[in-house]
């Protein structure tokens, strides 16, 4: 029998503000001058980076290696550019460099990397890796009694990956309450939804049984995430886990849970104008 | 001192002397490094069997300062978690070292599964890495002297252990600087890890058949000293490689392309002594392995006076231009 989230709210009906509109023209100008992207990845983490950026996050992007800074990891890498649009929206590299997105002359790749990228605590890329890469900052920081916090946002379709579920364990296990694993659960992955090529329901439940205080949120829903992200942890002595039901290519009705959004490449410039119509530009 | 024990030993001498030294295990045998737990509880982890995580956490806890010593099996590391130390470790050049158990044939009556074959093939591909497989416990201790402020991964492969001590304190041990056991004008051989004592007792042999042999002990397979192997080359008519670890891509493979590259005015006569193209197929012993697959000071002999006294193939008129 085929267990579905029991998440009451549907993110498809959650209005998006100018400054999330704004960000996505941002990421359809990138997509637009690189000719490629993974486009609808990105738009269901819009509001989840906006939020940690805009309001959780403490950083100095004009000293990004700032040793108290709180670290963010984007483990589900093809979500970059969504990362890339605030990093750049907070100063932490020029904005100019967003148009040279996959040029050989930038910094800014397909996917997010560590010592190139300012901002970016740890290349990702490859799915699974960015959790264990977490947890050892955040037992760093145990050990070291600092008080600065560790997020990493993964993706559903990376979940099927055991190294995440290791690493899960081994955070439950150590009381990471620095730790918080952010889930963009947009329920669509490459080839199809989470529910046809490997389901994770029931989903919040896997993450309460490795240990994780768990909530689940609207991940477009701005009120939702700063009101959950500003209070953590989630449960005393254990890491928290937000699981944020989002909708892939949220923002353009026909992008939405349509998989060819998932990587575009070669994208019109009929394309390009019909999405910054529906993005208000 | 078994050279496994010594390492571990020297991680908590590390540990006592520097507060970045973590010790991770995956899922080791009850008792190992009971003083440092005891000692220093907040810096001893046991992760159990979850190589990929322990590998992705100890870069973490590298790149925030810590200098983590992961132990586990050779292959567990090099197999399972090879992507982890490709992108977690070396893509970020994370200061962690990985202690790897049973390099070679030490897990013979373990079978296939636990036998690090390939590690050296395999690992030697990946930017960044060093990778160290010493010959005997003094050369461990001096090796982990150095790994506290050596930048970047490595990559230690440990020897069963027990093992007849051959190496000297002098020349001062190096990461990444072959040590010349012996000289002789008449052969080379090159050798890493134990495979250096065999190549030492062949090369006492030879001599009393006349034939007077250099050996040279390459414990640093990456990065290589390419300039101590390529001077060696040059001196000796015959060459011959010996190593635990498969032919393939190995210390041998590596030598064969500094000699491939060499544009030497004469051509030399080498072979490689490994484990062939072949998962090994028989229990027993370590010893019994490395017999049956011919890594024996006695091949050794044989193969370099083969080659001190074949012939040169002359090239077929059909193919001279």
């Amino acid at each position: 029998m085929m267990t579905v989230s029991s998440f009451p709210i549907s993110p498809r009906n959650t209005p998006l503000d100018e400054r999330s509109l704004s960000l996505r023209r941002t990421i359809v100008q990138m997509v637009q001058c690189a000719n490629r992207g993974h486009i609808g990845s990105a738009f269901s983490l819009v509001e989840i980076i906006r939020v940690l950026y805009d309001t959780i996050l403490r950083y100095d992007s004009r000293n990004p290696r700032w040793p108290e800074r709180d670290r963010c990891i984007l483990s589900k890498g093809h979500g970059c550019l969504a990362l890339y649009a605030l990093l750049a929206d907070k100063g932490f590299f020029p904005e100019q460099e967003l148009w040279k997105f996959c040029k050989s002359d930038g910094i800014l790749g397909g996917h997010p990397e560590y010592g190139k990228v300012p901002g970016v605590e740890a290349s990702t890329g490859s799915l699974g890796h960015g959790l264990p890469i977490g947890v050892g900052f955040a037992l760093s920081a145990q050990l070291d009694k600092a008080a600065h916090r560790i997020f990493v946002i993964i993706g559903d379709g990376e979940s099927n990956e055991g190294s995440v579920w290791e690493a899960a364990l081994c955070a439950g296990k150590h009381q990471l309450t620095n730790l918080t694993v952010i889930v963009d659960y947009n329920k669509q992955q490459s080839y199809d939804s989470t529910l046809v090529v490997q389901n994770l329901e029931p989903f919040a439940e896997k993450w309460r049984t490795f240990g994780f205080g768990v909530e689940e949120i609207d991940g477009h829903d701005l009120n939702a995430l700063r009101h959950t992200l500003s209070r953590l942890p989630i449960e005393d002595s254990k890491p928290s886990a937000v699981i944020c039901h989002t909708v892939k290519g949220k923002g353009v009705p026909e992008m939405e849970g349509n998989p060819l959004w998932h990587h575009k490449t070669k994208v019109s410039e009929e394309e390009v104008q019909n999405l910054l119509r529906h993005l208000g530009g | 001192m078994i050279v496994r024990q010594t390492s571990l030993n020297m991680v908590y001498e590390l540990a006592k002397q520097d507060e970045r030294v973590v010790f991770i295990g995956s899922e080791l045998v009850a008792g190992t490094l009971k003083k440092f737990k005891q000692d220093m509880p907040d810096r001893f982890f046991m992760e159990g069997v979850s190589e990929a995580n322990i590998v992705g956490l100890a870069a973490g806890l590298a790149l925030e300062g810590k200098i983590p010593y992961v132990n586990t099996i050779a292959t567990f590391f090099a197999r399972r978690a090879y992507e982890q130390i490709v992108l977690d470790m070396c893509l970020h050049k994370a200061k962690v070292r990985l202690m790897a158990s049973g390099g070679g044939l030490v897990y013979a009556p373990l079978g296939p599964t636990h036998l690090a074959i390939e590690d050296i093939s395999v690992l030697r591909t990946i930017p960044n890495l060093t990778i160290v497989a010493p010959c005997d416990a003094d050369e461990m201790r001096r090796l982990m002297l150095l790994t506290l402020d050596y930048p970047g991964p490595i990559y230690i492969r440990l020897a069963k252990g027990g093992d007849p001590i051959i190496s000297r304190s002098d020349p001062p041990f190096q990461i990444g600087k072959a040590i010349l056991l012996r000289e002789g004008s008449d052969a080379l051989v090159i050798a890493t890890g134990i495979c250096s004592k065999l190549a030492m007792d062949a090369a006492t042999e030879l001599a009393s058949q006349g034939l007077e042999a250099s050996v040279l002990h390459v414990h640093t397979i990456k990065p290589l000293d390419t300039a101590a192997i390529d001077q060696g080359i040059q001196r000796v008519p015959v060459i011959v490689s010996i190593e635990e670890n498969v032919t393939i891509g190995g210390l041998g493979g590596a030598v064969a392309e500094i000699i491939a590259e060499a544009s030497l005015d004469r051509p030399k006569r080498f072979a490689r002594i490994g484990i062939p193209d072949v998962f090994p197929h028989q229990y027993g012993s370590q010893a019994s392995l490395m017999e049956a697959f011919q890594i024996t000071t006695q091949n050794l002999v044989d193969k370099v006076m083969k080659l001190s006294t074949q012939s040169y193939r002359s090239t077929p008129e059909s193919l001279r231009k």
